[in-house]
């Protein structure tokens, strides 16, 4: 039906609401210099982004940050995302998703929430975030989501700090009446990567975690479903980069800034389309940041000819940039690049105690 | 296996719905996407909450003029497949 070079339609897009966050996790992985509210894409210019979306083939909407609830406008914003047809998608830290929050976002129309979690034991909770009593509000939050009707995912982030409870993490997605359970590792972009060598699990952790997972999903077969991807420095090959850069994601920063990943602002040299000057479909089509690694036209050198190429496009650009300083090179997680060592050796230095929690930082003059 | 008296229904914040940018049927589901394939989209447009497994065999049954059995088969197969990965209930 598509002629070869037609470029098809994304499946998601991920709006960045805010920058603004009440937590301060040490593995956040967004940038280093945050956007600052007063930068923020107003309401209309939302409405109009999430019509662009749905006209463009767009089904699932993912609203996000930094803490989306910290945008006074969230039910407008979901209300006319459900006009438009999207599925949507609150990705919050539910700290202040109290009764009459929920009942304005279920109004509105909201399909799906996700709480983030810090760990199953409140004190370590509160203390990875950063957030008095906010384990204790998340917990409260999970029990108002389910009794709305509304399907819940808890995303638990995982790291050398927490993962030795997975157990108990897992039975307590299950006991606040999750329908999907994410564990999550921590990816190494943003802030994270500043505290990779305190925050990378060990060989033995990761083992055990991945067993626990195996048998909860055993068990749970047809009730939860339990999403997990063995972390990247473990893996013996990368990950497609959001399913292959520009290929089925369009991320859009607080300030409106278009990109392939939310991470790609750490990449030099690229300037991103923003939607107050283009529509998604101009960006998605005709913008150069996302052709500019999009395959088949883009593969890394040494990936070409390699038998997995159409399975992860050579990786996470990111990453390549964040390890080898060069977002054209191979993703060093893969054990088969050229600088697949540099992944061994973080393994083998991970061993600092202290996390830094994330600090708030933005850009000057933006 | 899924039992012909069950009665299967869509998990909640799952939608099937028609993708005009697609020309195609799809299943929406919490960070999932699902495209069925021809057979199963006849599937699910019967699954209502309402008609059992049985139910909805002896309706493909009597449209495609297909035998029972071989018909029941591919719907108790499709149905616990998606309820597998979390898309029905049943």
């Amino acid at each position: 039906m598509n002629a070869p070079e037609r470029i098809a339609a994304p499946i998601a897009l991920i709006a960045e609401l805010t920058h603004r966050c009440p937590l301060s996790c040490g593995y956040c992985s967004n940038p280093l210099e945050l956007e600052r509210a007063s930068a923020e894409l107003d309401t209309a210019t939302w409405w109009r982004v999430f019509a662009e979306a749905a006209d463009m083939g767009v089904l699932h909407l993912h609203l996000t940050g930094g803490e989306p609830m910290s945008r006074r406008d969230l039910p407008d914003l979901i209300t006319a995302a459900a006009a438009a047809g999207l599925y949507t998608n609150l990705i919050t830290s539910g700290v202040t998703l109290d009764d009459s929050a929920l009942a304005r976002l279920v109004e509105a129309g909201v399909d799906h929430i996700q709480l983030s979690f810090q760990d199953c034991l409140p004190g370590s909770a509160d203390r990875i975030g950063g957030f008095r009593g906010g384990h204790a509000r998340k917990l409260a939050a999970a029990a108002r989501v389910v009794a709305s009707g509304l399907p819940l995912t808890a995303n638990f982030v995982v790291h050398r700090g927490n993962l030795d409870r997975i157990v108990d993490i897992l039975a307590l997605g299950e006991d606040i009446g999750a329908s999907r359970i994410e564990i999550a590792h921590v990816q190494y972009h943003g802030w994270a990567m500043l505290n990779r060598a305190a925050l990378m699990p060990t060989l033995a952790q990761l083992e055990t975690a991945t067993a626990a997972v195996a048998a909860a999903r055993a068990r749970l077969a047809g009730r939860v479903v339990i999403d997990y991807v063995v972390p990247d420095y473990f893996a013996a090959r990368p990950k497609a980069c959001m399913g292959g850069w520009g290929q089925r994601i369009i991320n859009v920063s607080p300030a409106g800034l278009a990109m392939p990943c939310h991470a790609a602002t750490s990449l030099p040299g690229l300037m991103f389309p923003s939607v107050r000057e283009h529509s998604l479909a101009e960006i998605w089509t005709g913008s150069d940041v996302f052709a500019k690694f999009r395959a088949p036209a883009f593969a890394p050198q040494s990936c070409r000819g390699c038998e997995r190429l159409e399975i992860d496009w050579g990786g996470c650009r990111c990453q390549a940039y964040a390890l080898t300083g060069d977002a054209t090179r191979a993703d060093p997680a893969c054990a088969l690049a050229p600088d697949h060592a540099l992944v061994v050796a973080a393994l083998a230095e991970a061993h600092a105690d202290t996390v830094v929690p994330r600090r708030v930082t933005t850009a000057v003059g933006d | 296996m899924i039992d012909a008296s069950a009665v299967p229904r869509l998990r909640p914040g799952v939608k099937f719905k028609f993708d005009r940018a697609r020309d195609a049927w799809v299943l929406l589901a919490p960070e999932r996407l699902f495209m069925p394939d021809e057979i199963a989209v006849e599937i699910l447009k019967l699954v209502d909450g309402v008609r059992t497994a049985a139910r909805i065999v002896d309706a493909l049954a009597a449209a495609y003029a297909a035998p029972r059995d071989v018909i029941e088969v591919d719907v108790l197969t499709m149905l616990d497949d998606l309820r597998g990965k979390g898309a029905l209930a049943a």
